[in-house]
C-alpha cells in the first residue's frame, strides 16, 4: 500500500514538473501533502449517529448480487450507519412468488429507501404478462425515473463532458401488459397515456429542473404518428411548463432525438420523455459516456425512493467471473446516501470512486482495463477519505 | 405476367455480361425506365444532379417525371395523381426527393400515402461511415430493416375517457414473417454475414414475442446466415459504443423508426443516408430522408448525396452493379478529397460544382 502511495506521490510531482518548470519546487513538494491533510481536516466526519438507516436490498439476477457485495464492502469499510434488509427476488431463480413481493413491499413500507439489482425478465410468455420488476414499480407506484448522465473525468469516449438528466414515466405506456390475440396471427398491444400521469412526471421534470438549477426541459415524443397518445402527453408537458416561466421548455421528435444525441448531446439539458422513449435514451445516453456500468439512476414515487444503475441490465454473461463494473452502483449508492441526508458520506463514497476513475489505475474491462470488481472495490476503499494515509 | 419474365431475363443476360468482366461496357445493358418523384424545396435541383451523374455514368437508365401531389379522389380518398400511379405501375421503380408535408393540410402525408398505394413494407437503410466527412464515429458498416406497415404505427388511436388515451400496437404473423425474409434474403444477396432481431419480447411478451418467433423461424431457412436477437435497449447502448458489431438488424416499425436515424446520425445525419423503401410485387422506392430544407430551395447550395447514394442502392437493386460501384466510388472520392463539398459537408462550393466533380470522376473511372 506505501508503495503504490509513494509511487502516486512521484507521479504526481512529476507530471506537476513538467507542466510548471523547476523555480516552484519547494512548494510542490508539500501539495499532495498538504491535499491529503486537507481532506481530514476540512470536513470532519459529523459526530456519529444516534441510530443506523435501515435500506431494503433486493440484488436482483446477474451481476447484482456480485455489485451489492461491493457496496457492502465499501459501506463498511467507510463506517457507515447503513443496515441492509435483505431480500431475493427473481424470476429465473424460482425465487419469486407473490409472498417474496409482499416481503419486499412490507420493507419498503417501513423503510422508504432501497437498492437494488435488475429483476431478470424471461422472455418466455407463460400467461402472466407482468414481470416482477414491473410489478414492484406498481405497487411502489415508482412513476419517476431519474439517470443523470455525467461523463466521468479521467476516462475518455467519444462525447466527453456531458452532462444531462433523463427523466422517464415508467408506470404506463408501452409496459402496460395489456395484449391480446384477436385473431390468430393478429396481436394488438396497448400503449395507455393518461393526462394525470402525463402532468405528474412533467411536473416531477421541472421541480427537479428548479431545484437543480438547470435551465431546459425538453420532452421527447412522437405526436406526429402516435396523434392522441403522445400528443396528450406533449399537451400535459406544454400545459405544466406554463408554470415554469423561469424554464426554458423545447419538444423533440424521439428519433431525432437519438440522432442529435449521438452527434450533438451538448445541446440537452432535462429531458422527459414516457415510458419506451426513457428506456431507449437511458441506454442511449449511458453508451454514450462509458456504458451500463457507470452511470447511476434512480426512482421516485411520491414516497419511496429506489436506487440502481442507470441502464438495467442483468448482465448475466459476467455472473462469477468477477468483472462487472461497480462503479454505477457505488454511485447510485452514494446517491442513496444523500437521499439519506447521510451528505458526508455521500461525499467520501463518490469522491471514492470518483478518485478511482479518474486515477485511470484500476479499471475493469468495460472501460479497456484489466481488473476485476474486487480490485475496484479495494481501490476504492483505499480511496474513502477517513482512511488515514498509510 | 410476361412483362416481369421478360425483365427477369434481361436482368440476368446483364449481369452475365458484367460478371464476364473483359467487356463490361461493350454490350450496353438494356435501357431501364424510372419513374422520378423530383420532390419539393431542393428537390428538383438535388435530383437534377443525380440525373446528370448518371448522364455521366452511362447508367441504361430511362428517366420518368412525374409530380406527386395528394389529390380526392373518388370518394373523397386520398391517392397520388393516376399518372404518377401509373408510371410507377409500369416501371416497378421509383426514385425520389423531399416531399414537404403541410401541417394541417387535411391529407395524410405523402409518405404515407406513397407507402399505403404500393404496400411498401420494408425500409432499408444501410449506415456506412464517410471517410472524409468526420464524426465521432468510424467504421460503421451496418444496414437498417424496418418494419413499414403496422406495429406502432398502425394509426389506431382512441380516448376512452378524457384524459386516458390508447394507442394499439399491432403485430401480425405475416407482416412479421415477410420483414424477417426480406431481411435474410437482402444479407445473403448483398454479402452480410449476419442478421440481428431487435425486440422488446422481455415487456411486449405476446406482440413483440410473435415478431421474434417469426425471425427465429425464418432463420431456420437461412443457415449460411447468422442469427442473433437482441434487445432494443441493449443494442442502443452498444450502438453508441460500438457500431462496428453490428450488420444487418431487422425490427418493427417504431424501433426501426428510431434506430435508423440513430445510426444515421452516427455517419453524420440524414444529409448523406440513403433510404429504399421495398413494396410486394417488386416495386420499390429509393427516396432521401432528409427534408426539403425551403431555406436554401433554388439557391443551388443543397446536397446531392443522399438521393445520389439512394440512387445507387436502387441500381444494385435492379442488379446494375458495376454502374452503381463506380458512382459510389466517385461520390465518396470526392468528399474524401475535400476540395469540393458543400456548405453541410464542410465546404464552400455549390451543388452544381459538386455535382460536376462527382461526373469528372465518374468518367475518369470509366
Amino acid at each position: 500500500m506505501s508503495g503504490t502511495m509513494a509511487a502516486t506521490l512521484t507521479r504526481n510531482l512529476v507530471t506537476l514538473v513538467k507542466g510548471l518548470g523547476g523555480s516552484r519546487w519547494p512548494q510542490l513538494v508539500s501539495r499532495p501533502l498538504s491535499v491529503s491533510a486537507g481532506l481530514c481536516s476540512s470536513e470532519n466526519p459529523p459526530p456519529r449517529a444516534d441510530s443506523t438507516f435501515k435500506v431494503t436490498m433486493v440484488p436482483g439476477d446477474g451481476v447484482g448480487p456480485e455489485l451489492m457485495m461491493a457496496v457492502k464492502d465499501v459501506f463498511k469499510a467507510g463506517d457507515i450507519p447503513v443496515e441492509f434488509d435483505e431480500f431475493h427476488l427473481s424470476e429465473v431463480q424460482n425465487m419469486a412468488s407473490d409472498e417474496k413481493l409482499e416481503q419486499v413491499l412490507t420493507s419498503m413500507r417501513n423503510n422508504k429507501v432501497a437498492i437494488k439489482g435488475k429483476i431478470h425478465t424471461p422472455m418466455e410468455y407463460k400467461g402472466e404478462l407482468a414481470s416482477f420488476e414491473m410489478k414492484l414499480r406498481r405497487k411502489l407506484d415508482l412513476f419517476a425515473n431519474v439517470v443523470h448522465v455525467n461523463s466521468l473525468p479521467g476516462y475518455s469516449t467519444r462525447h466527453n463532458n456531458l452532462d444531462l438528466v433523463i427523466i422517464r414515466e415508467q408506470t404506463e405506456g408501452e409496459y402496460s401488459s395489456l395484449e391480446h390475440e384477436s385473431v390468430t396471427g393478429v396481436i394488438e398491444c396497448l400503449k395507455i397515456i393518461t393526462r394525470e400521469k402525463s402532468r405528474r412526471i412533467a411536473k416531477f421534470a421541472f421541480d427537479y429542473a428548479t431545484k437543480k438549477g438547470r435551465n431546459k426541459v425538453t420532452a421527447v415524443h412522437k405526436a406526429n404518428i402516435m396523434k392522441l397518445g403522445d400528443g396528450l402527453f406533449l399537451q400535459s408537458c406544454a400545459e405544466v411548463a406554463q408554470l415554469y416561466p423561469k424554464i426554458k421548455y423545447e419538444n423533440i421528435i424521439i428519433d431525432n432525438c437519438c440522432m442529435q444525441l449521438v452527434q450533438n448531446p451538448y445541446q440537452f439539458d432535462v429531458l422527459v420523455m414516457p415510458n419506451l422513449y426513457g428506456n431507449i435514451i437511458d441506454n442511449l445516453a449511458a453508451g454514450l459516456v462509458g456504458g451500463a456500468g457507470v452511470v447511476p439512476g434512480e426512482s421516485y414515487s411520491a414516497e419511496y425512493a429506489v436506487f440502481e444503475t442507470g441502464a438495467r441490465h442483468p448482465f448475466a454473461q459476467a455472473v462469477g467471473r468477477n468483472i462487472a463494473n461497480p462503479t454505477a452502483m457505488l454511485l447510485s449508492a452514494a446517491n442513496m446516501l444523500r437521499h439519506l441526508n447521510l451528505e458526508y458520506h455521500s461525499q467520501m463514497v463518490s469522491d471514492a470512486v470518483k478518485r478511482v476513475v479518474k486515477q485511470g489505475k484500476v479499471r475493469t474491462r468495460d472501460l479497456g482495463g484489466y481488473s476485476t470488481t474486487g480490485d475496484l472495490v479495494n481501490a476504492v476503499v483505499d480511496n474513502l477519505r477517513h482512511k488515514p494515509v498509510h | 405476367m410476361a412483362p416481369l419474365f421478360l425483365f427477369g431475363l434481361s436482368l440476368t443476360v446483364s449481369l452475365l455480361a458484367i460478371s464476364r468482366k473483359s467487356v463490361p461496357f461493350t454490350r450496353p445493358a438494356q435501357m431501364q425506365t424510372v419513374t422520378l418523384i423530383p420532390g419539393d424545396g431542393i428537390g428538383p435541383e438535388i435530383s437534377a444532379a443525380v440525373v446528370k451523374i448518371f448522364e455521366s455514368a452511362k447508367a441504361p437508365i430511362r428517366w420518368e417525371e412525374r409530380n406527386v401531389t395528394a389529390i380526392k379522389g373518388p370518394g373523397g380518398k386520398w391517392m397520388i395523381p393516376p399518372d404518377a400511379k401509373e408510371s410507377m405501375d409500369r416501371s416497378k421503380i421509383g426514385l425520389k426527393g423531399p416531399l414537404k408535408t403541410p401541417i394541417a393540410a387535411g391529407h395524410p402525408s405523402m409518405n404515407l400515402l406513397l407507402r399505403k398505394t404500393f404496400d411498401l413494407y420494408a425500409n432499408v437503410r444501410p449506415c456506412v461511415s464517410i471517410e472524409g466527412y468526420k464524426t465521432p464515429y468510424t467504421d460503421v458498416d451496418l444496414v437498417t430493416i424496418r418494419e413499414n406497415t403496422e406495429g406502432e404505427y398502425s394509426g389506431i388511436e382512441h380516448v376512452i375517457v378524457d384524459g386516458v388515451v390508447q394507442s394499439i400496437k399491432l403485430i401480425t404473423e405475416n407482416a412479421s414473417r415477410r420483414i424477417a425474409e426480406y431481411a435474410f434474403e437482402y444479407a445473403r444477396n448483398n454479402q452480410r454475414s449476419s442478421v440481428t432481431a431487435v425486440h422488446k419480447a422481455n415487456i411486449m411478451r405476446m406482440s413483440d414475442g410473435l415478431f421474434l418467433r417469426k425471425c427465429r423461424e425464418v432463420a431456420e431457412n437461412y443457415k449460411d446466415i447468422k442469427f442473433t436477437e437482441m434487445y432494443l435497449d441493449t443494442v442502443c447502448l452498444n450502438m453508441v459504443q460500438d457500431p462496428t458489431q453490428f450488420d444487418v438488424l431487422v425490427m418493427p416499425n417504431l424501433y426501426g423508426d428510431i434506430l435508423s436515424d440513430l445510426c444515421a446520425g452516427l455517419i453524420g445525419g440524414l444529409g448523406v443516408t440513403p433510404s429504399g423503401n421495398i413494396g410486394a410485387n417488386g416495386v420499390a422506392i429509393f427516396e432521401s430522408v432528409h427534408g426539403t430544407a425551403p431555406d436554401i430551395a433554388g439557391l443551388d447550395l443543397a446536397n446531392p448525396t443522399a438521393l445520389l447514394l439512394s440512387a445507387v442502392m436502387m441500381l444494385r437493386h435492379m442488379g446494375l452493379h458495376e454502374y452503381a460501384s463506380r458512382i459510389q466510388t466517385a461520390c465518396f472520392d470526392t468528399i474524401r478529397d475535400k476540395k469540393v463539398l458543400t456548405k453541410d459537408l464542410g465546404g464552400n462550393s455549390k451543388c452544381s460544382e459538386f455535382t460536376s466533380e462527382i461526373c469528372h470522376r465518374v468518367q475518369d473511372l470509366a
